[in-house]
């Protein structure tokens, strides 16, 4: 249980940081992203924040034996950038300046109780099963 | 604008914060299109802290509405259907690419991770090329 509630902690804390951020507001997203138009660059200091805090607590919290509440370490080690990796992320990216919402803004959006966030999270879950029902005839190497 | 910035950076190192929580604790990475994707595809014992998380998101949006009242707005006047294929492309690139801004963008490049800087610098450059396209294209206002 301890592992559940601690979750549900994080998600907190963490959709507070999108929300003061700015990331839960689609026009200043794609204003983030519109490089070669008006661009609003203040959305790249939400990634130097949580980076240069994340850099550093992650190589404390390493050093530890196990964390808390499991009995081991989930991290990915893999080092190979796929086709897959290269393709999801331009395609991912595609739909990030179209909609933008990035998954997490957009479950956290959700909170809105308005409709557009409610089609895009329900898209994304589409999208996810799309991609299940594709891998299983093509197989892609992720 | 210089309190965008501000607040940008609060909201950055927040994320950075809870991420950290969510290693010391469970020893995970918070990706969160991962996460989501894990509730679709159940295995025993790794889906119920998912929902936990979810509703720990939902909740902290309802949250930050009560002292910050402008955090949903700027939605976009596209029609529907654009969301819908937005919503889509987001979810299948996320899955295939192994994750999104979160697991690639703010865990992965902390411990510097080549997988996930170079996810991140090609999901920065489609985003940027679809906003310029689809202005272009009038899709985007």
């Amino acid at each position: 249980m301890k592992n559940n509630f601690s979750a549900l902690a994080v998600g907190l804390l963490f959709a507070i940081g999108l929300g003061l951020s700015g990331m839960t507001q689609p026009q200043k997203v794609i204003g983030f992203l519109d490089l070669f138009g008006e661009w609003d660059p203040s959305l790249i200091f939400v990634m130097v924040g949580a980076i240069v805090v994340h850099a550093v607590t992650f190589r404390m919290i390493r050093k530890k034996k196990n964390p808390w509440f499991s009995k081991d370490w989930h991290i990915p080690d893999r080092k190979d950038v796929t086709p897959a990796l290269v393709v999801g992320s331009l395609i991912f990216g595609f739909g990030w300046g179209l909609g933008g919402y990035c998954p997490g803004p957009a479950v956290t959006s959700l909170a809105s109780l308005q409709y557009r966030p409610v089609i895009f999270v329900l898209s994304m879950i589409m999208g996810m099963a799309l991609f299940r029902l594709v891998d299983g005839k093509l197989n892609f190497k992720k | 604008m210089t309190n965008d910035w501000m607040m940008a950076l609060i909201g950055g190192a927040l994320i950075g914060i809870s991420v950290s929580l969510m290693l010391l604790w469970s020893g995970r990475v918070t990706g969160i299109s991962g996460i989501v994707n894990g509730v679709l595809t159940p295995v025993k014992n790794d889906t119920l802290w998912r929902w936990f998380f979810i509703a720990g998101l939902i909740v902290g949006g309802f949250v930050t509405k009560q002292f910050k009242s402008d955090i949903f707005s700027g939605s976009l006047n596209t029609d529907d259907w654009t969301i819908v294929v937005a919503g889509l492309l987001v979810g299948f690139g996320t899955v295939l690419g192994s994750g999104c801004t979160s697991g690639h963008g703010v865990c992965g490049i902390s411990r510097f991770s080549p997988r996930s800087l170079v996810a991140t610098l090609v999901f920065i450059a489609a985003g940027v090329i679809a906003v310029s396209l689809f202005r272009q294209l009038g899709v985007l206002p």
